[in-house]
């Protein structure tokens, strides 16, 4: 049962239920966990202090496993069990993980879907696993600090993350036993950070270079409502590809050849990375590393040859930049402010080169660790409910162009990159053969003309379509992507007004029944017991959903409703709050399901009339 | 599924059925109807309300994309108009446009021969702009003042055929920056 906390007097004008929410940065090489409290948004530390979880997963031989610092620590001992960066293994296949396999040195056996399995001691595990067991912990860290059970969070993805890669970490909420209000794009969430910090409109651009992704986001905040005009990225380049460059370097120095074991690999990485956190600070520093032939080698690197190394890899991303700003349709020197997120922005060159391109000051005040958890935490307290009076909204775009794949293996763009979403597209299609009465289509994300040059992300197959004559059917299929960025797709036959049944085969993710065996198997549920957990779930939902009823019908409840329909809204409610009190599960969703069916024309009328007085309400306000 | 929203895209803002806008005031009616209807005000809400929430936003944004681009809005006051311009163009263009679209496809073919290939694309791309900016100006005429529909279909295909040829601008110049920096 959530723990509601009631506000403090004088913080609100009617006394309501403060719902704990919390803002996750699940990030490639650190984590965090943020909440709003007091009215600020701060990050949870855990039991000794420490802010920062380090997306690590150490995986035991008993089917134990280890999240964070310990497991970190470790990492260069057992770096085959020792799960780091899962992040670019979300969404993303065999193929492309092979790419990676000189940073990631892990056993991977297919899994279900192309989206291969880690081989671990502990079983084989999928990256969206991996990314629940860190989620897990995040969430104890965050409900032990709050204290109470969490209504709802918010989780960041990088913005050019495309749709395996969102769902993907949606699963691994889901699998979490987390409710994922939004997925939030980390430019975004920083933006909000900043943009509520100095208070100030204007365009504003977010450079965020993580452990593994880079994101470009230009955004314009107008009075609370931030609009993003254009977002770019790569989702395969990183601070972790700088350690990679320097320790490339290291080698040469040592005399090293390429084909280091998995050990060395990882000492190499580990000094590598420390050594460009300690070039941040000063001009050089000592090197260190613990050879094969139990050589000690020692050395030097100065950070002018740090410079040197990372200068190529800097550079890549400033294409990202320009094609941001063109597609925005500004130049650099529009930009009033530029944000700088993620930890190896630290690195002196890199603030050289982004502050040179874009002629200004950078901003960096808020910690570029903690910057993207923030913001996302002061975007759950919102979508928590917490904050009905506030007028802050994100306007998000789709970061790629989809499209679907067409004769010729070619590709027709549907959605082009940087719409505003939630945004839907319809396309007509018909029949090629007499009696035809399935269709398949492929959506593909990217922006080149040949599919096999795009990513695959979905094949849809239509079933049920009515027996015609070839051609004669008008089959619309209707492509929604959500505001988490998300795509669905229906498709009606418009002549006979048959919709037809989807059948949706993720290229890159998993299918429902894999989650739901995922979650079936998973350690914390198998000593659970199912049942208490459903009706626990079912309690939840049917608190809420009266809760949100007997709101809205003080509110309205005369003016939409005839009495007859209000008092089978009232017996079904009424039915619904008997039932949550037993211990009879389904009977409780089975309630939930009569009260919303009876209720359907009170929600249709009420959010009609919101969007009417919407419309109307601006012509009367003079606007700023 | 409900779709509650039967206005046009004018009607929805309510906005006159006018090729001229002011662009502000259509700006801050958008922002104003997303802070009621976006799915961030109904995350927390039910399977319903968030499916309608979602809907009406998309039809917003729709709306909103379509009035704020010059092209876009002149094609969708035609077929508002009953002048839908069907997605064949036509080539029935006057012979002196069409020169002019070859002498400009020359000179872009030709930009990388040049001795400053960037700013010789700058010199164009300004160019391309200008004639858009000036095809607006007639187009604005047509529509808000003489009603003369045909002229408007002229002046849209006109129209695409400049934002063709900013897209390929736009390619090109993303193309030499990355090769020259």
């Amino acid at each position: 049962m959530a723990l509601l906390q009631i506000s403090e007097p004088g913080q609100s004008t009617a006394p309501h239920q403060h719902r704990l929410a919390a803002g996750i940065d699940l990030g490639t090489t650190n984590s965090l966990v943020a909440s709003v409290r007091s009215g600020a948004a701060e990050t949870l530390p855990d039991s000794e202090g420490r802010h920062l979880l380090p997306s690590v997963v150490r995986y035991f031989e008993d089917s134990g496993h280890q999240v964070g610092a310990a497991a970190k620590a470790e990492a260069t001992h057992d770096p085959l069990n020792t799960i780091i960066s899962v992040k670019r293994l979300m969404g993303r296949g065999l193929k492309d993980v092979k790419t990676l396999g000189s940073v990631l040195p892990y056993q991977f056996v297919p899994g279900e879907s192309a989206m291969p399995l880690i081989h671990t001691v502990a079983g084989d595990r999928s990256p969206v696993q991996v990314s629940a067991d860190i989620l897990e912990e995040l969430r104890q860290r965050a409900e032990s600090a709050l204290g109470g059970e969490l209504t709802g969070v918010v989780i960041t993805v990088p913005a050019y993350f495309d749709d395996a890669q969102r769902q993907a970490t949606k699963d691994a909420g889901k699998l979490a036993g987390l409710k994922v209000l939004r997925l939030l794009n980390e430019p975004t969430a920083a933006a909000v950070a900043y943009g509520l910090d100095r208070g100030r409109d204007g365009v504003i651009a977010v450079y965020d270079l993580g452990g593994g992704t880079f994101d470009i986001s230009i955004l314009r905040l107008s009075q609370g409502v931030f609009e993003v005009m254009a977002t770019a990225g790569d989702s395969a380049l990183g601070g972790d590809d700088m350690d990679r460059l320097i320790a490339l370097w290291m080698m040469e120095q040592a005399g090293v050849s390429d084909d280091v074991n998995h050990f060395l690999q990882r000492r190499l990485l580990h000094e590598a990375c420390a050594a460009k956190e300690k070039l941040s600070e000063c001009e050089d520093t000592d090197l260190s590393l613990h050879l094969d032939n139990g050589v000690q080698w020692r050395g030097k690197l100065t950070r002018r040859r740090m410079d040197e190394l990372i200068e190529p890899l800097v550079k890549k991303t400033l294409a990202p930049c320009r094609r941001a700003l063109r597609d925005a349709g500004i130049s650099a020197g529009d930009v009033q402010e530029i944000v700088m997120v993620g930890g190896s922005t630290r690195v002196p060159k890199v603030r050289a080169m982004v502050g040179e391109f874009f002629d200004r000051d950078l901003l960096v005040d808020i910690d570029p660790d903690k910057v993207v958890a923030i913001g996302a935490a002061v975007q759950a307290d919102i979508l928590a409910g917490n904050k009905p009076e506030d007028e802050m909204l994100l306007l998000d775009v789709i970061p790629l162009s989809l499209g679907i794949e067409t004769m010729g293996g070619l590709t027709e763009k549907i959605i082009p990159r940087n719409t505003t979403i939630p945004v839907a597209r319809a396309q007509e299609f018909t029949t090629f053969k007499d009696g035809q009465t399935a269709m398949a289509l492929h959506v593909v994300q990217g922006e080149r003309e040949l599919v096999e040059d795009c990513r695959s992300l979905v094949r849809f197959e239509l079933r049920g379509i009515p027996p015609m004559t070839a051609g004669a059917a008008r089959i619309r299929v209707t492509y929604q992507v959500d505001a988490d960025g998300l795509l669905s797709v229906t498709a009606q036959e418009q002549t006979s007004g048959v919709q037809a049944q989807i059948e949706v085969k993720p290229s890159y993710g998993l299918t429902d029944k894999e989650i739901e065996t995922m979650l079936r198997n998973s350690l914390d549920h198998a000593r659970e017991d199912m049942e208490a957990r459903h009706l626990r779930e079912q309690q939840v939902e049917a608190d809420r959903v009266l809760e949100a009823l007997q709101a809205a019908l003080r509110e309205d409840g005369d003016k939409f409703l005839s009495s007859q329909e209000r008092t089978a809204i009232d017996q079904a409610a009424e039915k619904l709050a008997q039932l949550r009190n037993g211990d009879d599960h389904r009977a409780i969703r089975k309630a939930i399901e009569k009260l919303e069916s009876v209720s359907t024309v009170y929600v249709d009328r009420r959010m009609n009339a919101n969007i009417h007085k919407a419309m109307a309400g601006h012509a009367v306000d003079e606007f700023k | 599924m409900s779709s509650t929203l039967t206005q046009n895209h004018f009607e929805l803002f309510l906005l006159p059925q006018r090729y001229v806008l002011e662009r502000a005031e259509l700006d801050a009616r958008y922002r104003h109807m997303q802070r009621s209807v976006h799915p961030d005000r109904y995350a927390s809400a039910s399977d319903r309300e968030r499916r309608i929430s979602m809907q009406q936003a998309t039809q917003i944004n729709e709306a909103y994309e379509v009035l704020k681009d010059p092209l876009k809005r002149g094609r969708y006051l035609l077929e508002l108009r009953g002048h839908a311009i069907e997605e064949q163009n036509s080539t029935h263009q006057d012979p002196a446009f069409l020169m002019r679209q070859m002498e400009l496809r020359e000179n872009l073919a030709q930009i990388r021969e040049q001795d400053d290939p960037l700013q010789a694309l700058d010199r164009l791309a300004q160019t391309v702009r200008s004639q858009y900016q000036a095809l607006e100006s007639e187009l604005a005429r047509a529509l808000d003042g003489d009603a003369d529909f045909e002229q408007a279909v002229t002046l849209v295909l006109r129209m695409q055929f400049f934002q063709r040829l900013q897209e390929e601008v736009q390619e090109l110049e993303a193309d030499l920056e990355d090769e020259f920096y």
